[in-house]
């Protein structure tokens, strides 16, 4: 862990974290820091916690034991400020196919103060320029990935939190997101990501493996 | 803007380019109240007794087809999920799902319940207490629905079992607002009534939301 001065935006801490699934325990005493440059993969086999840890980190499940802080207090004492400061993209885009991939946008980024002139140009950055009114529903898989990933490029959240966001992505959008991950470490942010995919381009990756810890 | 205008507005948006979602549970309630005369009596005197009563058991009805809906694409293409991620309260977003699930049902019902009245020979008094009835209490509807769609939002075929949870706790609404176009057809005051239906949009509207946002927290914590 990089010694840090002065404070940090990005401080999440989980210690002795312990979840069950169906009597069955997923990872148990476990212990993580991420801080402001942090690149996380988590890894392991499938059911083997990944998402579910992912949504415990986001806030989306409180159903665990131990203990889960942002800059040493507990996560849901302030919960609005860290979902400000946190961007979660799950497996499901959460994008509407009836709506053009600018009005999708839109209202994925609506927590947070962004223009519309941006809006179209995370667009024509994930190569949907002359799609951005489009019916969603005649875009194939991989470009409504990037309509939800668009958000990458515009939203003012340091920490972000992946759940297999290489889905459906050609090789191009997946080199772009690798890019894009790496630049968002240099400046500062900080990702968690579930990923089946290598990431050797990226320096400051470290990795927990899942599914090792037994009970 | 706030994530729940926007949702509002998207959904209204999502609503105009689908229109078959909420014109389909009018054409519905256009029918049912078509067939009453047809199976029971044309008679003008029998129907105008009973118009008040079926233009209601009959907007209930088309309430409860649309209901199904409100939640359902949501929690399958992952929307709600960036909802609970927002940090927003839940409460607002489940007033304003409400809020647009009326937009598309209820006004556009009570809309059309004058030509109903028309079909079922409603007396000519009895149209003001109809049309009053429908837009105090058609959100009493959608909101006390909404709560049932939260529940039933994350199982497969949940329309069933929505109606099943829901129609019972629409009795009140259908009590009191029939009863008001009754009273006002034979030229009685039915202030009482509206009354009461008001004081249930007000206590459904405080605490509905409540109630659905737990319903979804449940449905997502899986």
């Amino acid at each position: 862990m990089p010694a840090s001065t002065g404070p940090t935006t990005i401080d999440l801490e989980a210690r002795q974290l312990c979840c069950e699934r169906d009597d069955r325990v997923l990872f148990e005493g476990l212990d993580l820091r991420l801080q402001d440059g942090d690149l996380l993969q988590l890894a392991g086999p499938n059911g083997a916690g990944k998402t579910t840890l992912l949504r415990l980190l986001a806030g989306l499940n409180r159903d665990y034991d131990g203990e889960l802080l942002w800059h040493g207090q507990p996560l849901y004492d302030d919960y609005s400020a860290y979902a400000a400061l946190r961007l979660y993209q799950g497996h499901l885009a959460a994008v509407k196919k009836a709506l053009t991939p600018l009005e999708n946008l839109r209202w994925l980024v609506s927590n947070w103060p962004v223009e519309d002139d941006d809006l179209w140009q995370a667009l024509d950055e994930v190569e949907l320029g002359g799609y951005e009114e489009t019916p969603c529903q005649q875009l194939s898989a991989g470009q409504q990935r990037r309509v939800a990933l668009a958000r990458l490029c515009i939203a003012p959240a340091p920490l972000w939190i992946l759940d297999e966001p290489f889905t459906a992505l050609d090789k191009k959008g997946v080199s772009w997101l690798e890019k894009r991950m790496q630049q968002h470490v240099e400046q500062g942010g900080a990702v968690i990501i579930t990923s089946h995919h290598a990431l050797e381009n990226i320096a400051s990756l470290r990795q927990l493996e899942l599914g090792s810890v037994r009970a | 803007m706030s994530l729940v205008t926007a949702t509002i507005k998207r959904d209204l948006l999502l609503a105009a380019r689908n229109p078959g979602e909420w014109l389909n549970p009018l054409m519905f309630f256009l029918m049912v109240a078509a067939l009453f005369p047809l199976a029971v009596d044309p008679d003008p005197k029998f129907l105008s007794k009973i118009a008040g009563g079926v233009i209601w058991v009959a907007a209930l009805l088309a309430t409860l087809l649309s209901l199904d809906a409100l939640y359902k694409a949501d929690v399958e293409d992952g929307s709600l999920e960036q909802w609970l991620a927002s940090g927003e309260s839940l409460y607002g977003m489940a007033l304003g799902k409400a809020l647009v699930h009326w937009c598309i049902s209820g006004l556009p019902l009570t809309i059309m319940s004058p030509v109903l009245g028309l079909m079922l020979s409603l007396p000519a008094d009895a149209y003001a207490a109809l049309l009053l009835s429908l837009l105090v209490g058609t959100p009493v509807l959608s909101l006390l629905g909404a709560v049932g769609a939260a529940l039933t939002a994350g199982v497969r075929s949940g329309g069933l079992l929505l109606s099943l949870l829901i129609l019972p706790l629409y009795i009140p609404v259908l009590i009191f607002s029939a009863s008001a176009v009754y009273h006002a057809g034979i030229g009685m005051d039915y202030n009482g009534q509206i009354g009461f239906l008001g004081a249930l949009l007000a206590l459904a509207a405080c605490l509905t939301p409540f109630a659905a946002a737990a319903a979804l927290k449940l449905n997502l914590s899986r």
